[in-house]
């Protein structure tokens, strides 16, 4: 799923300012699941958001929606009665769901109350990890499924730098595991550790964000 | 080693000779004295001279101006070239440079992550963004793609072929230590003419990793070289042990240096013995020294440890 965070309280009050009537539209689907931008974050924000205008001495009214899905326009439609009502949306949803909203009601502000933070899996309860950079040139058939684009900070393709803590940590942190360690385990496991003696060549970006905003063209799918 | 670069450090290795390498770290300014200062220090006490990349992932003079000093003082440089903050192009466009300015050694490394910042001593810049467009077994490629087929990355050709003596990096007590001796072996088939090990302080552990790598041949295919950090005190191993991954000193060492009188005194003589000892590993082909910021001391345990006059060839 996609992964954010609330940004801080204090951000997203400083974009309310002036405003007297606010939307705030949650997501039922990527956001929900990691607690950021579902019905009940929305309706925890609400309060929140009202309770800090109102204290800075410039109330607001506040109404709420939570979208089955944020990034689809059909969902969106339910938006329509309301959008005219209010001068400001804050969408709790990712940064796909914020610029569809923005798209359909252009004549009107919409901000992020979410950081979008990654594709991630939720590893625990109340605890999420990435898994996924969309990089758009998937290798996990040869690093054992595990993702080093992804999982190691520096991104590497043939095996784990110098930074490996003694417990098998990344040197950037310590609760976070070195993916290589992972992958090597798990190669060993297999008895296939010498696969990962194949040098793996620099890697083709151009599928990905660094070839230009990715566009997907689907011909049989056209009407 | 099949190069035929002609910079001092290959040939003093393919002489058979026991190498010495010394880092010179840029300083956090521009001010090329600082690099001259510590050219005349360390003149004549070594076979080549290594300048970091931005070390600890903080801002310092780039290492090809730093290597182009050096080179203009008549030391000869290791350029060090991470992959971290710079992609493809600007790897290539560099490497170019750093020739076309007469450097001829180059040493491929992945580099601290931007989060390091100096373990939290400097600010640094934790905020940058993350290049990594290649990897260090990738960047040697490059070097040998650039000297062997005169040709960059992509194919391109570079209009005349552009020899570096190829450097890599070895941390072979960093778990998982099994894949260790693999990884090395990957960097000497990508290119690598020779190692400059992570710092050795646990002579034993280390000598039976270069043993494996003996085992496979390796130590014939590349020369490495024992990386030897000029320890300062107790509290500066035991730090070491416990944050910079793949050093591990022995508890004896670092007891030893806490009930040392003169610790200054005892530091030099750990550091001599640590090179006598990693000079008697089968395969060990030099050592290369770093004395952080404090390359004053360095003759002087060179002299000591029967290393000098450098053989001039």
């Amino acid at each position: 799923m996609i992964i954010g965070e609330w940004k801080p309280i204090s951000e997203i009050i400083a974009k309310l300012l002036g405003y007297k009537k606010l939307l705030v539209v949650g997501c039922a689907t990527c956001m929900a699941e990691c607690a950021a931008g579902g019905e009940k974050e929305v309706e925890t924000l609400a309060p929140l958001l009202k309770m800090a205008m109102q204290k800075n001495g410039q109330p607001i009214d506040i109404i709420t929606k939570t979208l089955e899905r944020q990034c689809e326009e059909e969902f969106i439609e339910e938006l329509t009665p309301m959008a005219p009502k209010v001068e400001v949306i804050i969408s709790i949803a990712c940064g796909i769901g914020v610029q569809a909203v923005a798209e359909r009601f252009p004549e009107i502000e919409v901000y992020p109350g979410v950081n979008t933070t990654s594709l991630a899996v939720r590893e625990e309860p109340g605890l999420w990890a990435a898994r996924c950079e969309a990089c758009g040139d998937c290798i996990l058939s040869e690093t054992f499924g595990l993702c080093p684009i992804a999982r190691c900070a520096k991104g590497l393709l043939n095996g784990p730098c110098g930074g490996t803590r003694k417990d098998g940590k990344c040197e950037v942190n310590e609760e976070v595991d070195c993916v290589w360690d992972l992958i090597v385990e798990r190669a060993r496991a297999r008895g296939r550790l010498k696969d990962l003696l194949k040098i793996r060549k620099a890697k083709e970006w151009s599928n990905s964000r660094h070839g230009g905003p990715k566009r997907m063209l689907r011909e049989d799918l056209r009407v | 080693m099949k190069a035929k670069i002609g910079t001092n450090l290959e040939k003093v290795l393919q002489a058979g000779h026991f190498a010495v390498t010394v880092e010179v770290g840029p300083p956090r300014g521009g001010n090329p004295e600082v690099i001259k200062k510590k050219a005349g220090i360390l003149r004549g006490i070594a076979d080549a001279y290594n300048v970091t990349d931005n070390q600890t992932a903080v801002v310092r003079m780039s290492s090809l101006a730093g290597a182009k000093i050096l080179y203009d003082e008549g030391l000869e440089p290791v350029m060090q070239m991470t992959v971290r903050d710079r992609n493809r192009l600007a790897l290539q466009s560099d490497l170019l440079g750093a020739w076309a300015l007469g450097i001829r050694n180059c040493l491929c490394l992945s580099g601290d992550h931007q989060k390091a910042g100096a373990g939290g001593k400097l600010k640094g810049h934790p905020g940058a963004k993350n290049v990594y467009d290649l990897d260090s077994v990738q960047l040697i490629s490059v070097l040998k793609g650039l000297r062997d087929e005169g040709f960059q990355l992509s194919g391109d050709s570079v209009e005349q072929p552009v020899p570096f003596f190829i450097g890599a990096a070895w941390t072979p007590l960093s778990p998982p230590e099994d894949f260790r001796v693999l990884r090395l072996a990957k960097k000497i088939e990508a290119g690598a003419d020779f190692i400059q090990t992570q710092a050795v302080f646990d002579v034993q552990r280390f000598k039976q990793a270069v043993e494996k790598a003996h085992e496979m041949g390796l130590t014939e295919k590349t020369a490495i070289l024992a990386g030897i950090i000029v320890p300062r005190s107790a509290g500066m191993l035991k730090y070491m042990n416990n944050n910079v991954p793949g050093v591990e000193v022995p508890k004896e060492l670092i007891h030893r240096l806490r009930e040392a009188k003169d610790v200054q005194d005892e530091a030099f003589k750990v550091s001599v013995e640590l090179i006598e000892s990693v000079r008697s590993i089968p395969g060990i082909k030099g050592v290369h020294l770093q004395a952080i910021e404090a390359e004053e001391i360095l003759p002087s345990i060179v002299e000591k440890a029967k290393l000098l006059p450098r053989p001039k060839i």
